[in-house]
Protein backbone atom coordinates (compact mmCIF):
# COMPACT_ATOMS: atom_id res chain seq x y z
CA UNK A 1 0.00 0.00 0.00
CA UNK A 2 1.51 3.45 -0.85
CA UNK A 3 1.33 6.45 1.40
CA UNK A 4 -1.67 8.27 1.47
CA UNK A 5 -1.66 12.04 1.81
CA UNK A 6 -3.64 13.68 4.22
CA UNK A 7 -5.79 15.96 1.89
CA UNK A 8 -6.42 12.79 0.38
CA UNK A 9 -8.27 11.50 2.98
CA UNK A 10 -10.10 14.21 3.38
CA UNK A 11 -10.79 13.73 -0.52
CA UNK A 12 -12.11 10.68 -0.08
CA UNK A 13 -14.15 11.52 3.40
CA UNK A 14 -15.62 14.12 1.29
CA UNK A 15 -16.50 11.95 -1.79
CA UNK A 16 -18.73 9.54 0.52
CA UNK A 17 -20.88 12.62 1.69
CA UNK A 18 -22.11 13.07 -1.95
CA UNK A 19 -23.51 9.51 -2.39
CA UNK A 20 -27.19 10.29 -2.85
CA UNK A 21 -26.74 13.49 -5.19
CA UNK A 22 -26.81 14.30 -8.46
CA UNK A 23 -25.23 17.51 -8.71
CA UNK A 24 -22.91 18.83 -7.15
CA UNK A 25 -21.60 22.72 -7.83
CA UNK A 26 -18.03 23.46 -6.77
CA UNK A 27 -17.23 27.48 -6.23
CA UNK A 28 -14.07 29.32 -5.72
CA UNK A 29 -10.91 28.37 -4.23
CA UNK A 30 -12.07 24.88 -3.47
CA UNK A 31 -9.95 22.47 -4.70
CA UNK A 32 -10.29 19.69 -2.10
CA UNK A 33 -14.44 19.26 -2.22
CA UNK A 34 -13.64 20.17 -6.46
CA UNK A 35 -11.08 17.10 -6.25
CA UNK A 36 -13.87 14.89 -3.75
CA UNK A 37 -16.91 15.33 -6.84
CA UNK A 38 -14.99 14.53 -9.28
CA UNK A 39 -13.58 11.59 -7.71
CA UNK A 40 -17.72 10.50 -7.13
CA UNK A 41 -18.52 11.15 -10.21
CA UNK A 42 -15.59 8.59 -11.64
CA UNK A 43 -16.34 5.92 -9.40
CA UNK A 44 -20.14 6.09 -10.45
CA UNK A 45 -19.50 6.91 -14.41
CA UNK A 46 -20.74 2.81 -14.83
CA UNK A 47 -23.18 2.84 -12.28
CA UNK A 48 -27.52 3.77 -12.55
CA UNK A 49 -26.69 7.29 -9.98
CA UNK A 50 -24.57 9.36 -11.92
CA UNK A 51 -23.43 12.16 -10.65
CA UNK A 52 -22.90 15.81 -12.59
CA UNK A 53 -20.15 17.83 -11.62
CA UNK A 54 -20.02 21.50 -12.09
CA UNK A 55 -17.04 23.14 -11.23
CA UNK A 56 -16.93 26.85 -12.04
CA UNK A 57 -13.76 27.70 -12.38
CA UNK A 58 -13.20 25.38 -15.12
CA UNK A 59 -13.85 25.47 -19.03
CA UNK A 60 -14.59 22.01 -19.64
CA UNK A 61 -16.68 20.78 -16.48
CA UNK A 62 -18.85 24.01 -16.03
CA UNK A 63 -21.58 22.81 -17.19
CA UNK A 64 -23.36 26.75 -17.22
CA UNK A 65 -24.24 28.73 -20.25
CA UNK A 66 -25.72 31.91 -19.23
CA UNK A 67 -22.88 33.51 -17.36
CA UNK A 68 -22.08 33.55 -13.40
CA UNK A 69 -25.77 34.21 -12.27
CA UNK A 70 -26.81 30.34 -13.80
CA UNK A 71 -24.95 28.70 -10.66
CA UNK A 72 -27.37 31.39 -8.30
CA UNK A 73 -30.65 30.81 -10.45
CA UNK A 74 -30.31 26.83 -10.87
CA UNK A 75 -29.46 26.86 -6.64
CA UNK A 76 -32.89 28.58 -6.27
CA UNK A 77 -34.68 26.23 -8.78
CA UNK A 78 -33.58 22.96 -6.50
CA UNK A 79 -31.30 21.72 -9.59
CA UNK A 80 -28.12 21.51 -6.89
CA UNK A 81 -27.81 19.16 -4.52
CA UNK A 82 -24.72 20.20 -2.48
CA UNK A 83 -22.41 22.97 -2.42
CA UNK A 84 -19.35 23.49 -0.18
CA UNK A 85 -18.86 27.01 1.84
CA UNK A 86 -15.81 28.16 4.05
CA UNK A 87 -15.14 31.00 6.32
CA UNK A 88 -12.56 32.66 8.05
CA UNK A 89 -14.65 31.62 10.93
CA UNK A 90 -17.63 29.02 11.66
CA UNK A 91 -19.25 29.34 15.26
CA UNK A 92 -21.50 26.63 16.98
CA UNK A 93 -24.52 27.60 15.41
CA UNK A 94 -23.26 26.99 11.66
CA UNK A 95 -22.94 30.60 11.19
CA UNK A 96 -20.16 31.62 8.61
CA UNK A 97 -17.83 34.69 8.11
CA UNK A 98 -15.79 35.27 5.23
CA UNK A 99 -15.33 38.92 5.22
CA UNK A 100 -13.06 39.46 8.18
CA UNK A 101 -12.24 39.30 12.06
CA UNK A 102 -12.70 42.35 14.50
CA UNK A 103 -15.32 44.75 14.21
CA UNK A 104 -17.01 45.79 10.63
CA UNK A 105 -16.16 47.27 8.49
CA UNK A 106 -12.44 48.09 9.23
CA UNK A 107 -11.65 45.36 10.63
CA UNK A 108 -8.46 44.09 12.14
CA UNK A 109 -7.82 41.49 9.39
CA UNK A 110 -9.93 41.84 6.19
CA UNK A 111 -10.64 38.71 3.93
CA UNK A 112 -11.78 37.93 0.47
CA UNK A 113 -15.62 38.79 0.95
CA UNK A 114 -18.88 36.34 1.27
CA UNK A 115 -19.45 35.34 -2.20
CA UNK A 116 -22.60 33.82 -2.84
CA UNK A 117 -22.89 32.31 0.45
CA UNK A 118 -25.83 34.48 0.88
CA UNK A 119 -28.01 32.82 -1.26
CA UNK A 120 -26.64 29.47 -1.14
CA UNK A 121 -26.57 28.59 2.19
CA UNK A 122 -30.43 29.55 1.93
CA UNK A 123 -31.45 26.89 -0.80
CA UNK A 124 -28.69 24.48 -1.36
CA UNK A 125 -30.43 21.53 0.50
CA UNK A 126 -26.84 20.00 1.54
CA UNK A 127 -24.53 22.47 2.62
CA UNK A 128 -21.13 21.40 3.25
CA UNK A 129 -18.93 23.70 5.56
CA UNK A 130 -15.08 22.64 4.63
CA UNK A 131 -12.51 24.20 6.51
CA UNK A 132 -9.18 22.43 6.44
CA UNK A 133 -7.28 24.50 9.56
CA UNK A 134 -9.53 23.19 12.93
CA UNK A 135 -8.65 25.85 15.36
CA UNK A 136 -9.99 28.06 18.21
CA UNK A 137 -9.54 31.04 15.49
CA UNK A 138 -11.55 29.50 12.50
CA UNK A 139 -14.28 27.59 15.04
CA UNK A 140 -15.41 30.24 17.15
CA UNK A 141 -17.94 30.56 19.45
CA UNK A 142 -19.59 33.56 17.47
CA UNK A 143 -18.31 34.82 14.49
CA UNK A 144 -17.49 38.77 14.24
CA UNK A 145 -19.22 39.30 11.15
CA UNK A 146 -22.40 36.81 9.39
CA UNK A 147 -21.96 36.70 6.07
CA UNK A 148 -24.98 34.16 5.94
CA UNK A 149 -26.67 32.76 9.12
CA UNK A 150 -26.77 29.22 9.99
CA UNK A 151 -30.61 29.24 10.87
CA UNK A 152 -33.18 31.36 9.74
CA UNK A 153 -37.33 32.23 11.43
CA UNK A 154 -40.00 30.58 9.84
CA UNK A 155 -40.98 33.19 7.71
CA UNK A 156 -37.88 32.76 5.74
CA UNK A 157 -37.75 31.10 2.43
CA UNK A 158 -35.20 28.43 3.35
CA UNK A 159 -34.89 24.43 2.12
CA UNK A 160 -31.28 24.49 2.14
CA UNK A 161 -28.73 25.24 4.83
CA UNK A 162 -25.77 23.25 6.43
CA UNK A 163 -25.65 19.79 6.80
CA UNK A 164 -21.83 18.58 7.75
CA UNK A 165 -18.95 20.74 8.66
CA UNK A 166 -15.53 18.86 7.73
CA UNK A 167 -12.10 20.03 8.91
CA UNK A 168 -8.64 18.07 8.77
CA UNK A 169 -9.27 16.94 12.24
CA UNK A 170 -13.06 15.77 12.10
CA UNK A 171 -16.47 15.51 10.58
CA UNK A 172 -19.70 17.24 12.42
CA UNK A 173 -23.27 16.85 11.29
CA UNK A 174 -25.44 19.82 11.84
CA UNK A 175 -28.92 19.56 13.54
CA UNK A 176 -31.14 22.62 12.89
CA UNK A 177 -33.81 22.00 16.07
CA UNK A 178 -30.98 21.16 18.55
CA UNK A 179 -29.13 24.25 16.86
CA UNK A 180 -25.76 22.60 16.99
CA UNK A 181 -22.95 20.42 15.77
CA UNK A 182 -22.40 16.58 16.52
CA UNK A 183 -19.35 14.78 15.77
CA UNK A 184 -19.71 12.04 13.83
CA UNK A 185 -15.88 10.87 12.57
CA UNK A 186 -12.49 11.75 13.73
CA UNK A 187 -9.26 11.91 11.75
CA UNK A 188 -7.01 9.26 13.43
CA UNK A 189 -4.12 11.52 14.14
CA UNK A 190 -5.86 13.56 16.54
CA UNK A 191 -7.63 12.28 19.78
CA UNK A 192 -11.29 13.32 20.59
CA UNK A 193 -9.87 15.85 23.40
CA UNK A 194 -7.58 17.72 21.06
CA UNK A 195 -10.61 18.25 18.82
CA UNK A 196 -12.51 19.45 21.87
CA UNK A 197 -9.41 21.82 22.76
CA UNK A 198 -9.27 23.30 18.90
CA UNK A 199 -13.00 23.88 18.81
CA UNK A 200 -14.00 27.21 19.72
CA UNK A 201 -17.63 26.01 20.46
CA UNK A 202 -18.81 23.31 22.07
CA UNK A 203 -20.95 20.35 20.17
CA UNK A 204 -22.74 17.17 21.17
CA UNK A 205 -20.14 13.83 21.24
CA UNK A 206 -21.06 10.69 19.76
CA UNK A 207 -21.22 7.15 21.43
CA UNK A 208 -20.91 6.14 18.00
CA UNK A 209 -17.86 7.86 17.09
CA UNK A 210 -15.79 6.86 13.99
CA UNK A 211 -12.84 7.33 12.37
CA UNK A 212 -12.18 8.78 9.06
CA UNK A 213 -11.71 5.86 6.47
CA UNK A 214 -8.51 5.30 4.97
CA UNK A 215 -9.55 5.22 1.17
CA UNK A 216 -8.91 2.16 -0.99
CA UNK A 217 -6.28 1.68 -3.12
CA UNK A 218 -8.47 1.27 -5.93
CA UNK A 219 -9.55 4.77 -4.57
CA UNK A 220 -6.15 6.15 -4.42
CA UNK A 221 -5.48 4.82 -7.82
CA UNK A 222 -8.18 6.91 -9.27
CA UNK A 223 -7.65 9.82 -7.95
CA UNK A 224 -3.84 10.31 -8.49
CA UNK A 225 -4.02 8.56 -12.27
CA UNK A 226 -7.50 10.06 -13.18
CA UNK A 227 -8.21 13.25 -11.13
CA UNK A 228 -4.74 14.80 -10.48
CA UNK A 229 -4.68 15.64 -14.18
CA UNK A 230 -7.95 17.04 -14.16
CA UNK A 231 -7.47 19.17 -10.94
CA UNK A 232 -4.16 20.83 -12.39
CA UNK A 233 -6.28 22.15 -14.90
CA UNK A 234 -8.42 24.48 -13.06
CA UNK A 235 -6.27 24.81 -9.54
CA UNK A 236 -2.86 24.09 -11.02
CA UNK A 237 -0.80 25.05 -7.95
CA UNK A 238 -2.86 22.55 -5.88
CA UNK A 239 -2.30 19.85 -8.04
CA UNK A 240 1.49 20.38 -8.46
CA UNK A 241 1.63 20.78 -4.69
CA UNK A 242 -0.02 17.48 -3.99
CA UNK A 243 0.04 15.35 -7.21
CA UNK A 244 3.19 16.61 -9.23
CA UNK A 245 5.79 18.24 -7.28
CA UNK B 1 -11.85 48.56 -43.05
CA UNK B 2 -14.31 47.89 -40.04
CA UNK B 3 -17.79 49.48 -40.30
CA UNK B 4 -17.04 50.59 -35.99
CA UNK B 5 -15.16 53.24 -33.93
CA UNK B 6 -12.06 51.68 -33.75
CA UNK B 7 -9.89 53.77 -30.81
CA UNK B 8 -6.81 52.93 -28.94
CA UNK B 9 -6.55 51.95 -25.47
CA UNK B 10 -5.54 55.32 -24.44
CA UNK B 11 -8.68 56.87 -25.47
CA UNK B 12 -10.52 54.20 -23.55
CA UNK B 13 -9.01 54.83 -20.35
CA UNK B 14 -10.02 58.78 -21.41
CA UNK B 15 -13.64 58.32 -21.63
CA UNK B 16 -13.72 57.07 -17.30
CA UNK B 17 -14.25 60.00 -15.87
CA UNK B 18 -13.40 60.50 -12.06
CA UNK B 19 -16.00 59.73 -9.68
CA UNK B 20 -17.78 57.22 -12.18
CA UNK B 21 -19.39 54.18 -11.45
CA UNK B 22 -17.47 51.52 -12.78
CA UNK B 23 -18.12 47.74 -14.09
CA UNK B 24 -15.38 45.17 -13.02
CA UNK B 25 -15.63 41.49 -14.56
CA UNK B 26 -14.80 38.93 -12.68
CA UNK B 27 -11.09 37.05 -13.81
CA UNK B 28 -12.68 34.67 -15.50
CA UNK B 29 -14.90 36.84 -17.85
CA UNK B 30 -12.04 38.97 -19.69
CA UNK B 31 -10.32 40.91 -17.53
CA UNK B 32 -9.19 44.81 -19.33
CA UNK B 33 -5.89 45.08 -17.96
CA UNK B 34 -4.01 47.55 -20.70
CA UNK B 35 -6.96 49.73 -20.28
CA UNK B 36 -6.56 49.49 -16.23
CA UNK B 37 -2.87 50.40 -16.56
CA UNK B 38 -3.69 53.81 -18.60
CA UNK B 39 -6.36 54.04 -16.05
CA UNK B 40 -3.68 54.77 -13.31
CA UNK B 41 -1.04 56.37 -16.06
CA UNK B 42 -3.65 58.88 -16.24
CA UNK B 43 -4.21 59.32 -12.29
CA UNK B 44 -8.03 58.80 -12.62
CA UNK B 45 -9.14 59.57 -8.99
CA UNK B 46 -12.70 58.17 -6.78
CA UNK B 47 -13.72 55.53 -8.93
CA UNK B 48 -15.98 53.64 -7.53
CA UNK B 49 -15.98 49.81 -8.40
CA UNK B 50 -19.17 48.10 -9.23
CA UNK B 51 -17.86 44.33 -9.60
CA UNK B 52 -19.25 41.15 -10.95
CA UNK B 53 -19.10 39.17 -9.13
CA UNK B 54 -15.62 39.80 -7.26
CA UNK B 55 -12.59 41.30 -8.50
CA UNK B 56 -8.99 40.31 -8.41
CA UNK B 57 -5.60 41.76 -10.04
CA UNK B 58 -7.33 44.19 -11.46
CA UNK B 59 -8.96 45.56 -8.30
CA UNK B 60 -6.22 45.71 -5.86
CA UNK B 61 -4.13 47.56 -8.36
CA UNK B 62 -6.64 50.22 -8.80
CA UNK B 63 -6.92 50.81 -5.46
CA UNK B 64 -3.37 50.11 -4.39
CA UNK B 65 -2.78 52.54 -7.25
CA UNK B 66 -5.01 55.27 -5.00
CA UNK B 67 -7.92 54.99 -7.91
CA UNK B 68 -10.75 54.49 -5.84
CA UNK B 69 -13.44 55.48 -3.22
CA UNK B 70 -15.55 53.12 -3.09
CA UNK B 71 -16.17 49.40 -3.96
CA UNK B 72 -19.18 47.11 -4.16
CA UNK B 73 -18.62 43.68 -4.69
CA UNK B 74 -18.79 39.82 -3.32
CA UNK B 75 -14.97 39.52 -2.86
CA UNK B 76 -11.66 40.70 -3.89
CA UNK B 77 -8.69 38.16 -4.00
CA UNK B 78 -5.89 37.21 -6.06
CA UNK B 79 -7.41 33.30 -5.93
CA UNK B 80 -4.74 30.70 -5.40
CA UNK B 81 -1.82 33.23 -4.81
CA UNK B 82 -3.84 34.52 -1.70
CA UNK B 83 -5.39 37.10 -0.40
CA UNK B 84 -5.74 40.85 -2.31
CA UNK B 85 -2.99 42.62 -0.30
CA UNK B 86 -3.82 46.08 -1.64
CA UNK B 87 -7.47 45.59 -0.59
CA UNK B 88 -7.03 44.23 2.46
CA UNK B 89 -4.64 47.07 3.63
CA UNK B 90 -7.05 49.95 2.01
CA UNK B 91 -10.31 48.95 4.35
CA UNK B 92 -8.15 47.69 7.26
CA UNK B 93 -6.77 51.69 7.26
CA UNK B 94 -10.40 52.76 6.52
CA UNK B 95 -8.96 54.40 2.98
CA UNK B 96 -11.70 53.11 1.13
CA UNK B 97 -15.56 52.66 1.55
CA UNK B 98 -17.07 49.22 0.97
CA UNK B 99 -20.29 47.99 0.08
CA UNK B 100 -19.76 44.28 1.07
CA UNK B 101 -22.24 42.07 -1.24
CA UNK B 102 -23.14 38.90 -2.22
CA UNK B 103 -22.89 37.40 -5.85
CA UNK B 104 -26.58 36.97 -6.39
CA UNK B 105 -27.35 40.53 -5.50
CA UNK B 106 -24.93 42.07 -7.61
CA UNK B 107 -26.44 40.38 -10.59
CA UNK B 108 -29.68 40.99 -9.12
CA UNK B 109 -29.10 44.63 -9.33
CA UNK B 110 -27.60 45.17 -12.66
CA UNK B 111 -30.70 43.03 -14.24
CA UNK B 112 -33.23 45.41 -12.47
CA UNK B 113 -31.37 47.88 -14.79
CA UNK B 114 -31.65 46.00 -17.65
CA UNK B 115 -35.64 45.56 -17.01
CA UNK B 116 -36.05 48.72 -16.05
CA UNK B 117 -37.46 48.48 -13.49
CA UNK B 118 -36.62 50.23 -9.57
CA UNK B 119 -35.89 46.79 -7.44
CA UNK B 120 -35.30 43.25 -7.89
CA UNK B 121 -36.22 40.75 -5.62
CA UNK B 122 -34.03 38.33 -4.08
CA UNK B 123 -34.02 34.96 -1.60
CA UNK B 124 -31.73 34.49 1.30
CA UNK B 125 -29.51 37.43 2.66
CA UNK B 126 -32.36 38.08 5.61
CA UNK B 127 -30.06 37.38 9.09
CA UNK B 128 -26.88 38.51 7.48
CA UNK B 129 -24.42 40.93 8.46
CA UNK B 130 -24.45 42.10 4.55
CA UNK B 131 -28.44 42.83 5.26
CA UNK B 132 -27.30 45.40 8.29
CA UNK B 133 -24.56 47.21 6.92
CA UNK B 134 -26.38 48.04 3.68
CA UNK B 135 -29.19 50.77 3.46
CA UNK B 136 -29.93 50.84 0.00
CA UNK B 137 -31.81 47.36 0.44
CA UNK B 138 -35.03 46.73 2.39
CA UNK B 139 -36.65 43.72 3.64
CA UNK B 140 -40.67 43.52 2.52
CA UNK B 141 -43.67 41.33 2.69
CA UNK B 142 -43.63 39.13 -0.43
CA UNK B 143 -47.07 40.74 -1.66
CA UNK B 144 -47.88 38.36 -3.75
CA UNK B 145 -48.30 35.57 -1.04
CA UNK B 146 -46.78 32.52 -2.91
CA UNK B 147 -44.63 30.65 -0.60
CA UNK B 148 -46.83 28.06 1.62
CA UNK B 149 -46.69 30.42 4.61
CA UNK B 150 -48.09 33.43 3.89
CA UNK B 151 -45.73 36.07 5.48
CA UNK B 152 -42.87 35.68 3.68
CA UNK B 153 -40.02 38.25 3.96
CA UNK B 154 -37.96 39.04 0.97
CA UNK B 155 -35.51 41.37 0.24
CA UNK B 156 -35.18 43.93 -1.81
CA UNK B 157 -32.45 45.28 -3.65
CA UNK B 158 -31.85 48.66 -5.80
CA UNK B 159 -31.57 49.28 -9.72
CA UNK B 160 -28.02 50.17 -10.40
CA UNK B 161 -26.68 51.50 -13.52
CA UNK B 162 -23.32 52.17 -14.10
CA UNK B 163 -21.40 55.25 -16.16
CA UNK B 164 -19.18 52.84 -18.09
CA UNK B 165 -17.79 49.30 -18.38
CA UNK B 166 -14.80 48.25 -20.08
CA UNK B 167 -13.76 44.70 -20.43
CA UNK B 168 -11.35 42.47 -22.58
CA UNK B 169 -12.85 39.95 -25.32
CA UNK B 170 -11.62 37.27 -27.67
CA UNK B 171 -12.30 39.39 -30.94
CA UNK B 172 -14.67 41.95 -32.83
CA UNK B 173 -15.84 41.39 -36.16
CA UNK B 174 -15.91 44.31 -38.70
CA UNK B 175 -19.50 45.52 -37.57
CA UNK B 176 -18.11 45.77 -34.03
CA UNK B 177 -20.00 43.14 -32.92
CA UNK B 178 -17.97 41.19 -30.00
CA UNK B 179 -17.76 37.74 -29.28
CA UNK B 180 -18.40 37.00 -25.77
CA UNK B 181 -19.03 33.33 -26.06
CA UNK B 182 -20.91 32.34 -22.60
CA UNK B 183 -20.17 34.71 -20.12
CA UNK B 184 -23.36 36.14 -20.12
CA UNK B 185 -22.76 38.39 -17.68
CA UNK B 186 -20.93 40.44 -19.70
CA UNK B 187 -24.23 41.24 -21.69
CA UNK B 188 -25.73 41.90 -18.14
CA UNK B 189 -22.78 44.28 -17.81
CA UNK B 190 -23.27 45.81 -20.61
CA UNK B 191 -27.11 46.20 -20.76
CA UNK B 192 -26.97 48.15 -17.33
CA UNK B 193 -24.17 50.45 -18.60
CA UNK B 194 -24.22 54.34 -20.17
CA UNK B 195 -21.03 53.23 -22.08
CA UNK B 196 -19.49 50.17 -22.76
CA UNK B 197 -15.80 50.03 -24.17
CA UNK B 198 -14.15 46.69 -25.35
CA UNK B 199 -10.28 45.70 -26.25
CA UNK B 200 -10.09 42.55 -28.24
CA UNK B 201 -7.59 39.91 -29.35
CA UNK B 202 -8.37 39.84 -32.63
CA UNK B 203 -10.35 41.99 -35.64
CA UNK B 204 -11.83 39.53 -37.75
CA UNK B 205 -13.09 40.18 -41.83
CA UNK B 206 -16.28 38.10 -41.20
CA UNK B 207 -20.77 38.71 -39.25
CA UNK B 208 -21.05 37.23 -36.54
CA UNK B 209 -24.83 37.27 -37.29
CA UNK B 210 -24.46 35.07 -40.55
CA UNK B 211 -23.47 31.64 -38.20
CA UNK B 212 -26.54 30.93 -35.33
CA UNK B 213 -24.09 29.41 -33.81
CA UNK B 214 -21.34 32.65 -33.64
CA UNK B 215 -24.55 35.04 -32.93
CA UNK B 216 -25.45 33.37 -30.16
CA UNK B 217 -22.23 34.04 -28.29
CA UNK B 218 -21.89 38.06 -29.44
CA UNK B 219 -22.48 40.89 -27.93
CA UNK B 220 -23.68 43.01 -30.45
CA UNK B 221 -22.85 46.17 -31.33
CA UNK B 222 -25.75 48.60 -30.87
CA UNK B 223 -24.36 48.20 -26.55
CA UNK B 224 -20.79 48.76 -27.58
CA UNK B 225 -19.47 52.72 -27.99
CA UNK B 226 -15.73 51.75 -28.62
CA UNK B 227 -13.82 49.13 -29.67
CA UNK B 228 -9.79 48.74 -29.17
CA UNK B 229 -7.63 46.28 -30.55
CA UNK B 230 -5.16 44.75 -27.76
CA UNK B 231 -2.88 42.02 -27.85
CA UNK B 232 -2.80 40.42 -24.25
CA UNK B 233 -5.01 43.10 -23.10
CA UNK B 234 -5.85 40.84 -20.38
CA UNK B 235 -2.85 39.27 -18.94
CA UNK B 236 -1.24 38.50 -16.27
CA UNK B 237 -5.26 37.25 -16.27
CA UNK B 238 -6.04 34.83 -18.39
CA UNK B 239 -8.31 34.47 -21.79
CA UNK B 240 -10.47 31.43 -22.39
CA UNK B 241 -9.36 29.88 -25.49
CA UNK B 242 -6.06 32.29 -25.64
CA UNK B 243 -3.94 32.79 -22.88
CA UNK B 244 -3.78 31.01 -19.25
CA UNK B 245 -3.31 33.30 -16.11
CA UNK B 246 0.47 34.30 -15.65
CA UNK B 247 1.08 32.02 -13.00
CA UNK B 248 4.76 33.93 -12.27
CA UNK B 249 3.42 36.88 -12.83
CA UNK B 250 1.13 36.50 -9.89
CA UNK B 251 3.27 35.55 -7.58
CA UNK B 252 5.67 38.33 -8.16
CA UNK B 253 2.62 40.45 -7.43
CA UNK B 254 0.92 39.31 -4.74
CA UNK B 255 4.52 39.35 -2.83
CA UNK B 256 5.28 42.71 -3.65
CA UNK B 257 1.62 44.05 -2.85
CA UNK B 258 2.33 42.85 0.58
CA UNK B 259 3.65 46.87 1.21
CA UNK B 260 2.49 49.77 -0.31
CA UNK B 261 6.48 50.68 -1.19
CA UNK B 262 7.05 47.14 -3.28
CA UNK B 263 4.30 47.53 -4.77
CA UNK B 264 4.83 51.23 -5.98
CA UNK B 265 7.97 49.73 -7.61
CA UNK B 266 6.26 46.79 -9.05
CA UNK B 267 3.78 49.33 -10.83
CA UNK B 268 6.44 51.74 -11.93
CA UNK B 269 7.87 48.86 -13.47
CA UNK B 270 4.87 47.30 -15.29
CA UNK B 271 3.88 50.95 -16.25
CA UNK B 272 7.34 51.71 -17.98
CA UNK B 273 7.40 48.17 -19.75
CA UNK B 274 5.17 47.85 -22.57
CA UNK B 275 3.52 44.51 -22.50
CA UNK B 276 0.74 45.07 -24.73
CA UNK B 277 0.96 45.48 -28.28
CA UNK B 278 -2.06 48.08 -29.86
CA UNK B 279 -1.81 48.33 -33.25
CA UNK B 280 -4.65 50.34 -35.46
CA UNK B 281 -5.20 47.76 -38.09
Amino acid sequence: MTEVLQPEILISEISNLLRDDRHVAIGAASPIPGSAALLAEEERRNSDSKLKVTILHSQKFNNFTDGSRELFDASAQGRIDTFFLGGVQIDGEANINLVGTGRYPKLEKRFSGSFGSALMYFVVPKIILFREEHTPRTLVKKVDFISAPGISPPNVYRPGGPKYLITNKALFSFNKKDKNFKIEKINPEFTLDEVIKSTGFEFKTNKNLKYFNMPSQKRIDILRNLIAPKVLNFYPQFAKKLWFN
Amino acid sequence: MVNFDLMTVETIASKVEDNSLIGIPADYSGVPMSVTIEIIKRKKRNLRLYCLPLTTIQGDMLIGSGCVKEIETAAVTLGEYGQAPRFQDAIENSKIKIKDSTCPALHAQLQATEKSVPFMPLRGIIGSDLYHNRKDWSVIDNPMKTHSKDDEKIVILPAVQLDVLIFHAAKADINGNVQIGRRRELATLAHASKKVYVTVEEIVNEDFFECELKASATLPSLYIDGISLSKNGAWPCGLTDYYTLDSEEMNKYAKAAKHQETFDTYMENFISQSFYSNNLI
